[in-house]
């Protein structure tokens, strides 16, 4: 900051307006060059920065005469810039006058103000301060630009409001354009960071590998026919219908775009039919419209890109062709199917590959998620070299490996994996959006009203139509068609985004009508993104469109999903007519036998992953309530549970249904959370919100260890902590919780009352807290226990038996007998499964049971 | 079987299905067909044709399945207990549960037809036909579901339908006094819960309308040896 401060100031007191230039230039060059080459530029971005905070060029004037010392020193900072430079040995720079590391000089760095005089006297001194902002200017910049996106992306979320009604690319457009009107009125280049390599080499793979890594794996499989038939022959039904018509409209002489010829229109065609539909993705999120909507949506945004990119290379390369001959469109179309083909080939080779290492990497967890990162990139990059879809590729391996990925890495690297992913997507895509803003304002335009008129018109008209045509094609083969209202969602959800933007931006400078290009593209994108969505909750809640509640996470209906899963496979093979619940059959057992004794490590774990997510919701649970009860400390933000610890003490009859109930509440929201790892992922801008209940779990973890050093648990010297160790411990909490399990218990225990009156004396005995303590995870088991006497006996007298116990059946009595087993082992000597657990101590304590779940290092 | 099909009684007999079950004369020409190669020609199926379906064979609710077809409540006339065998119409009646339901039809219908799955779900679950799911019979399907992912079956079974049992209690009866108990799901409940749950995506089949007799005997052959 200061020494741009610094140099900028010392320009300004030069007054040298062709310095100035000279260094707009150079920073130009430096956008273009980002990779680090081109020596010294000019600190535009930070000066533009300043130039923010003091208000244009005036004040600068100012700071600079307030402190006019600086620049008579600047020989001397020069010099010691040369001393640094030897001293580091760093690529022999001359600070001043340096020449590009990389050896690449295309401008003449700028001279800095004043004589130059190399050989200063002081040069036997030893440099007390020095500054080599050269060497740090482009990775500085970019972190000021990254910066600011960031501080905008904190800013819209200070007022939730906002980004529910006006999505966040509106907003960062919106910045950028006021952001490049400051730098247009300063009259500040552009930063021209968009170079083709750029964008490809380093912002694309971040928001693909996003999209990929989130995408909902089991609903895209579900309706992966419909996402390519709309992502592949959408994108081309748009881009050949926008092209051929906007070919067409060249003809007329009045518009005098007569000079584009039908390649380039094919190639701008491509480049605005790649839909970018993050926003109306979070709005579909928001309103649960149904999962086959806003996975057709997903897919289609992801694939298209794939699609548009091959395209977009094609037709860049035809377009640059002389003449276009007939072999050439079969060559074209051929490649298309090497190109795409290809892409998903390498991205399931790498994927495979990442899943492969991740089986060894279980000694080195630190550097996990890294190779993740390394073999999608990889996968991206080989594409790339074979000039194959990248962006398929990645994509593929992505969703290839996830699966395998996250069962063999540990669960903090699976958290890691996820952040950073959603990290790099989040940052790329924000400042594509910025920049375009930016862009928007500071580049110059070519305005044709009737081009880029009718670019809109056709984006929308093919659009729309193109989802007509396609449904019907497509609906006879779905087992749930869409319906007029689930087209006009696809229809309307297709806002152009910053991949439009990036492929336009970046469009060889041989095109004629590039600026017109880049103009009517700026044009559709913000016409899209601002108006189509903005609109599109409105009208998406008035039209009333399908809605599935996506976010229903309770046990039950992941239960019955799978029993409805299972029912249909079965009832399919039964009347012998298979649908995709046929091929996932075969599928898993594929995966089952051979995919994942390859590639998982603990394949002996095998279970479903919706077993897995229960066995972790109980264990939660039980991480809740021990946390209630045991070290509160460990969980300050469950105050309510204050309380309800200190209930005990008094009267049974004192707690009320309210309490029970703030209970359950607490218990079901906390429960269930880690499910929504499947679903809460797809927003591209949101992280996964099951942080906390892991932060939650891993602190149990070293709550449950402090708890049980003083003391194994069974001995009576921590009566409290050993009360409190599972919920419903003590017998404090007894009172408190039985009403709660009672609920989720049916009749047996009625009828445990009854046939084991012997029961109760035992109830009281301390010997029973040692089950109690299993009770969350064996709830029903223990049940009949719980009651205590006179609980028992106020229940009878209020009300009754509630249930008939003469309809109880065979097996409620021998659950309760094995039951009664299970008591009695747990009171004395063999404790139940769970009740052992904590009691060996850490090792086996229930939430380190499970390999997955269990921090390895 | 071609005789068969073409003799006029059958047509008749196709039509009547139709109108009760709802499906196409061709989509019940199909599932004929595959009636008698499952029933080996015969005009019933037993129970043993079923189980010695080999596609079923890692099924986890295979029992739960079989059973559903040898159910009376799927019938949907009123009566509850077992079939010993099942004729073609019995056959349709219960894959007419699965059908895809007409592309224009009104929220009540929707509402019906939502209601007619739910119930077949929960015939499923409720073995003794009491109108209600007890925590036994839960148990005993969540454990079958669970039965095909190996150690932690058997113990998670039984936790997860305690869980699921608590919250279907704490879901429907929310102000439950300290002193009651839940004494098991009944159909209320069970809609209740599943509420929110999607099943037009889930509870489908999409029936074959045109003879693909080459798919079908494609797909037939592989996965079925007879």
């Amino acid at each position: 900051m200061h020494v741009s401060l610094f140099d900028s100031c010392a320009n300004l007191e030069e007054n040298s307006s062709k310095l100035l230039q000279k260094k707009k230039k150079c920073l130009c060059y430096f956008w273009m060059c980002p990779r680090g080459r081109s020596g010294d530029t000019t600190r535009v971005v930070v000066w533009t920065l300043i130039s923010f905070l003091v208000d244009g060029v005036k004040s600068g004037v100012q700071i600079v005469k307030m402190d006019p010392r600086l620049s008579k020193h600047w020989d001397v900072l020069l010099f010691s810039f040369a001393v640094l430079s030897v001293l580091h040995g760093s690529a022999g720079e001359i600070p001043g006058r340096p020449t590009t590391g990389g050896g690449v000089t295309v401008l003449p760095p700028v001279e800095p103000d004043g004589p130059q005089a190399y050989p200063e006297p002081e040069k036997d001194n030893l440099p007390v301060f020095t500054m080599d902002y050269p060497r740090i200017q482009i990775p500085f910049e970019i972190t000021l630009w990254v910066l600011l996106a960031s501080f905008a992306k904190i800013g819209f979320h200070v007022y939730n409001k906002i980004t529910i009604w006006v999505p966040e690319s509106c907003l960062l457009i919106s910045i950028g354009l006021i952001v490049g009107a400051i730098m247009h009125s300063v009259n500040e280049e552009p930063p021209a960071v968009l170079t083709t390599n750029v964008f490809f080499l380093y912002m694309l793979p971040p928001i693909v590998l996003d999209s990929g890594y989130f995408m909902p794996t089991r609903p895209f499989f579900e309706n992966i026919g419909t996402v390519l038939w709309f992502a592949v022959v959408g994108t081309l039904w748009n881009s050949i219908g926008i092209g051929m018509s906007l070919f067409a409209i060249c003809q007329i002489e009045a518009f005098g775009v007569q000079d584009i010829n039908l390649q380039e229109n094919l190639l701008f065609a491509a480049i605005i039919s790649a839909v970018d539909p993050v926003a109306v993705l979070s709005v579909f999120e928001d309103v649960s419209v149904n999962e086959q909507l806003y996975i057709v949506v997903f897919g289609e945004c992801l694939f298209n890109d794939a699609v548009t990119v091959v395209l977009y290379n094609m037709f860049t390369f035809v377009a640059e062709m002389p003449v276009v001959e007939p072999v050439d469109v079969f060559l074209g179309v051929a490649r298309f199917f090497v190109v795409g083909l290809g892409g998903m080939g390498f991205g399931v080779l790498f994927g495979f590959v990442a899943a492969f290492t991740t089986r060894f990497t279980s000694k080195v967890r630190e550097i996990e998620p890294l190779f993740i990162f390394m073999y999608s990139y990889l996968a991206y990059l080989v594409a790339e070299l074979f000039a194959i879809s990248s962006i398929m590729a990645i994509v593929t391996c992505a969703l290839t490996m996830k699966y395998y990925v996250e069962e063999n890495v540990s669960q903090r690297s699976c958290t890691t994996i996820r952040h950073v992913v959603k990290m790099l997507g989040s940052i790329s895509e924000t400042l594509i959006f910025f920049f375009l803003g930016v862009v928007t304002i500071t580049t110059e335009h070519e305005w044709n009203w009737g081009y880029i008129l009718f670019t809109l018109l056709f984006a929308f008209l093919w659009r729309g139509l193109g989802v007509l045509v396609l449904t019907q094609i497509i609906n006879p083969f779905r087992t749930i068609p869409f319906n007029l209202k689930d087209q006009f969602g696809l229809a309307y959800g297709g806002l152009r985004g910053a991949i439009s933007f990036a492929l336009a931006f970046t469009l060889p400078d041989n095109i004629g009508r590039k600026q017109l290009f880049v103009t009517a593209t700026i044009a559709i994108i913000i016409f899209t993104v601002f108006l189509q969505g903005i609109s599109i909750r409105p009208l998406i809640e008035y039209i009333n469109v399908r809605r599935t509640n996506r976010n229903l996470d309770t046990i039950n209906a992941e239960i019955h999903c799978r029993l409805m899963e299972h029912t249909i496979a079965g009832i399919e093979d039964l009347c012998g007519q298979w649908s995709h619940f046929y091929w996932k059959d075969k599928f898993m057992k594929f995966n089952t036998r051979i995919l994942r004794r390859i590639l998982i490590r603990d394949n002996r774990a095998e279970s479903s992953i919706v077993a897995l997510y229960k066995k972790l919701e109980l264990q939660n649970a039980m991480e809740i309530l021990d946390t209630v009860s045991g070290d509160i400390s460990a969980a300050p933000s469950i105050v309510s549970l204050h309380e309800e610890k200190k209930a005990p003490a008094k009267p049974k009859k004192k707690f009320l249904a309210a309490d029970l109930r703030s209970m359950h509440d607490i218990l079901a929201k906390n429960m269930y959370k880690i499910r929504q790892r499947t679903t809460s992922y797809t927003s591209k801008h949101a992280l996964p919100n099951d942080s906390r209940t892991r932060e939650i779990l891993i602190r149990r973890h070293s709550s449950i260890r402090r708890s049980l050093r003083p003391g194994s648990f069974q001995t009576a010297v921590l009566p409290k902590s050993h009360k409190y160790f599972s919920l419903p411990a003590g017998k404090n909490l007894d009172s408190n919780f039985p009403p709660v399990r009672q609920r989720g218990i049916d009749d047996h225990e009625t009828m445990s009352e009854i046939s084991f009156p012997a029961k109760h004396a035992r109830f009281v005995s301390p010997s029973r807290a040692s089950s109690k303590a299993a009770l969350p995870l064996r709830r029903l088991d223990t049940l009949e226990e719980v009651p205590s006497v006179d609980f028992l006996d106020e229940r009878r007298a209020r009300r009754g038996l509630p249930r008939t116990h003469s309809s109880s059946s065979e097996p409620r009595r021998h659950a309760e007998k094995s039951e009664k087993e299970n008591e009695d082992n747990g009171g004395s000597s063999v404790p139940p499964v769970w009740a052992a657990e904590p009691r060996d101590g850490t090792t086996r304590n229930p939430l380190l049971r499970r390999p997955q779940w269990n921090p390895k290092n | 079987m071609g005789s068969w099909q073409a003799r006029p009684d059958h047509q008749r007999h196709y039509e009547e299905l139709a109108q009760k079950t709802g499906f196409s004369t061709e989509q019940i020409k199909n599932l004929h067909k595959r009636f008698q190669q499952l029933s080996g020609n015969q005009e019933t199926i037993s129970r043993e044709n079923l189980e010695n379906i080999p596609a079923l064979a890692n099924n986890p609710i295979k029992k739960q399945i079989i059973d559903a077809f040898f159910d009376k409540r799927n019938q949907q006339d009123g009566e509850s207990g077992c079939l010993e065998e099942i004729t073609l119409g019995h056959f349709l009646m219960v894959m007419s549960h699965f059908r895809p339901p007409q592309h224009k039809s009104s929220e009540d219908e929707r509402h019906a037809i939502r209601r007619q799955k739910l119930r077949f779900l929960f015939n499923m679950h409720d073995t003794d036909s009491d109108g209600t799911i007890t925590l036994a019979e839960y148990r005993k399907v969540v454990e079958e579901l669970l039965s095909k992912s190996g150690a932690i079956g058997h113990e998670a079974a039984k936790i997860i339908a305690d869980a699921a049992m608590l919250e279907v209690a704490s879901t429907n009866v929310p102000h439950m006094a300290p002193d009651e108990f839940y004494e098991g799901i009944t159909f209320e409940h069970f809609e209740q819960i599943l509420n929110g749950l999607e099943m037009e995506s889930r509870m489908h089949i999409r029936f074959l309308d045109v003879a693909t007799t080459t798919m079908r005997c494609g797909k037939g052959s592989s996965s079925s040896t007879y």
